[in-house]
């Protein structure tokens, strides 16, 4: 359950809207269920409460909209932001991705959001109400006449578990008391991939690649991709692509977006989030970060905003290109 | 009528690879359902769908379609098709039945795609009734009815048995083949098992959707609702509903060079994209709304005006689990059409 409550978040964007600090909210939309909750732009307090929700299923990260939220409007728009999504918030301020000054930005406490798949991976099919309120989340379906008791560590999403930091980076204004920053295990899959042998390691992506239909919502989801066209969608790039030709083409196409994102990644999760064939992404992101972080020390992106990421910066301790060879060889 | 018990199956479907490639919903390495070939000890997943529709068999996602080979001044033209083998897939639900002919009606209409053809006259169906219906199906608003599915032979599987009965020639030569492995039976058990199924479909929550206000003919009324905006607002542009959805039909040809020649394939496409049917002279939509406005559209309005009413949604439910911001059909059905203000 989340320790903030719908009525709180409300009031405070109500406030808001009716003292002219704000001229719209963006916000999460019940939807015909309890866990498919739609982002969406509120702007009176009467829609407010007819369809504003916020439960374990708010889990999309919104920094991302502020790119295109943030233009055309009169005023300020006003963002809840739970902790990780101030990390995608502070990056893309620090690519000058929207204007800072359009944006009030309330940082709310997370207990994690759960993943409605590992919800339905116990409940089965034909979830008839979810309720979030309590410490274990409760499952009606419309096979059993009792509720299904999920506890937090089994409904989770995977980013949640692994939960790398309470702390808002960024906000205006805070709800409910700051956290600090977790020492995860979020590394500890990568490692295990790290410990595989290259034919294994390979088997494993395959495996997961493969089942790549080349949707973008990985792309399209993601706070470090931004670009105003990317090369996959523009005609005259030469390598525009819609659909995997073959094994490798998605492979090659999920790396080059690894690469594109390093340094950049804060790690927010949402790729894997979104993947309709639940591919790990994730940890082709992670893998980069570990890297960074053991090869120029350890590097948060949007930790800060001006922030210089260790592959765009120079400094006289920085490894030579060999060593990282040498580590490689070593490592295998 | 004719049945084999459940411990059966797996001898049933070696009985029918013998003689045919075979597909069935298996369950894959991260937990959803996905089709496979069948080999040795392979088992039917228990998953209602798969997350990728059946649609693939017919039309997948990628095809070559020709190859040009260029020697000096000479072009050669290379005929990729080859002549197929029949195959089966097995467990195909009532909504993905129907998906092939909203599908068929747009590929075997004049002038007929060969391709697509070629592949539906060498596939047998066999389709299976659906026992547990999930809170995102709603095939009966299309008139869909998942205890009696179509197909070359449909099939109910109960806890301990499974039932099969042929609804053409191509079907009845299948199970006549299958000899001893099935016993001819009354339909007693599958009655009861329609009735079971029947008693779920009255609970779903979206059994009152209606397909009020839409259909041919209403073009002019729903192009510029208002509603559009708001709808399309999160949408983040990516193609998971129209990949994943079992009558999303469009494609796009392309030709890959090769470097001493090009193949030419196509790949579907989705309206979702912002290159999506781009010409010459630019592209006719240059917003996600109107992106987004086309893609229901297609659906509940344009679809139904070319083809006899018929719309091209089968509610099976899967834009509404996978959409990574949980916009859908039913949304905008909800909003636009004539459950308007419920």
């Amino acid at each position: 359950m989340q320790k903030i409550t719908r009525d709180v978040l409300i009031d405070k964007a109500s406030a808001l809207l009716s003292d002219g600090t704000v001229s719209c909210v963006l916000g999460w939309k019940k939807g015909e269920f309890d866990y498919d909750v739609t982002p969406a732009v509120f702007t009176t307090h009467d829609e407010l409460i007819k369809d504003f929700v916020f439960s374990d299923f708010c889990g999309a990260n919104f920094s991302k909209y502020l790119v295109s939220k943030t233009k055309n409007i009169e005023g300020r728009i006003l963002v809840f932001l739970k902790p990780c999504d101030t990390y995608s918030f502070n990056q893309l301020l620090t690519e000058h991705r929207f204007d800072r000054e359009k944006v009030y930005a309330v940082g709310i406490p997370c207990e994690g959001m759960a993943d409605i798949s590992k919800v339905r991976a116990i409940s089965g099919e034909g979830i008839a109400s979810i309720d979030t309120s309590g410490d274990k989340m409760l499952v009606t379906t419309l096979y059993d006449d009792e509720p299904v008791e999920i506890a937090p560590c089994d409904f989770l999403a995977e980013r949640c578990i692994n939960c790398k930091s309470k702390k808002h980076v960024a906000f205006d204004e805070l709800i409910g008391e700051d956290g600090d920053v977790i020492d995860s295990n979020r590394f500890d899959e990568v490692a295990r991939l790290e410990s595989l042998t290259p034919d294994e390691r390979f088997a494993f992506w395959q495996n997961e690649l493969s089942r790549c239909i080349r949707c973008n919502a990985c792309r399209d989801a993601c706070p470090a991709c931004t670009c105003e066209k990317c090369v996959f969608d523009n005609p005259a790039s030469g390598i525009e692509n819609k659909s995997p030709a073959n094994e490798f083409e998605e492979k090659l196409f999920h790396i080059i977006r690894a690469y594109h994102v390093a340094g950049r990644c804060t790690d927010c999760g949402e790729c894997s989030r979104v993947c309709p064939q639940n591919i790990p992404l994730h940890l082709l992101n992670r893998k980069f970060i570990k890297d960074m972080n053991d090869f120029y020390g350890e590097y948060q992106a949007g930790a800060e905003v001006g922030m210089r990421a260790p592959l765009v910066d120079y400094t006289t301790e920085d490894l030579e290109p060999g060593e990282v060879f040498d580590r490689r060889d070593t490592d295998a | 009528m004719r049945k084999c018990s459940l411990d059966k199956l797996d001898l049933l479907l070696g009985e029918i690879a013998k003689s045919n490639e075979l597909y069935l919903p298996v369950d894959d390495s991260d937990g959803s359902a996905v089709y496979k070939k069948w080999e040795k000890g392979t088992a039917l997943s228990d998953a209602l769908n798969t997350v990728r529709s059946p649609k693939d068999f017919f039309f997948p996602q990628t095809e070559n379609l020709m190859e040009f080979k260029m020697q000096g001044k000479n072009i050669e033209i290379i005929d990729t098709r080859s002549e197929l083998e029949d195959f089966v897939i097995f467990g195909v639900r009532a909504c993905d039945v129907k998906s092939f002919e909203i599908l068929d009606r747009v590929f075997l209409s004049e002038p007929v795609d060969s391709y697509y053809a070629m592949r539906r006259s060498h596939g047998v169906i066999i389709s299976l009734a659906c026992t547990r219906p999930a809170e995102t199906c709603f095939c009966k608003t299309f008139g869909i009815d998942p205890a009696s599915p179509s197909g070359d032979i449909s099939a109910w599987k109960t806890e301990s048995e499974i039932f099969f009965e042929a609804n053409n020639e191509k079907g009845e030569a299948l199970l006549s083949s299958l000899g001893a492995l099935l016993q001819d039976c009354d339909n007693e058990a599958v009655e009861a098992q329609k009735a079971k199924i029947n008693a779920i479909m009255d609970k779903l929550p979206l059994k009152n959707l209606t397909t009020e206000g839409f259909g041919g003919g209403k073009t002019a009324e729903l192009f510029d609702d208002p509603h559009w905006a708001e709808l399309s607002e999160a949408c983040l542009g990516c193609g998971t509903c129209t990949f994943v959805c079992p009558t999303c039909q469009c494609y796009d040809i392309k030709d890959f060079n090769t470097g001493n020649g090009v193949i030419r394939f196509r790949c579907w496409d989705s309206c979702m994209y912002s290159d999506f049917t781009k010409m010459a002279h630019g592209n006719n939509r240059l917003t996600q709304k109107e992106r987004f406005r086309q893609r229901f559209m297609h659906k509940l309005v344009y679809y139904p005006e070319n083809n006899d009413g018929l719309f091209s949604c089968v509610g099976c439910g899967r834009c509404l689990a996978k959409c990574p911001i949980s916009m859908n059909i039913v949304k905008v059905m909800k909003t636009i059409g004539g459950d308007k203000g419920e």
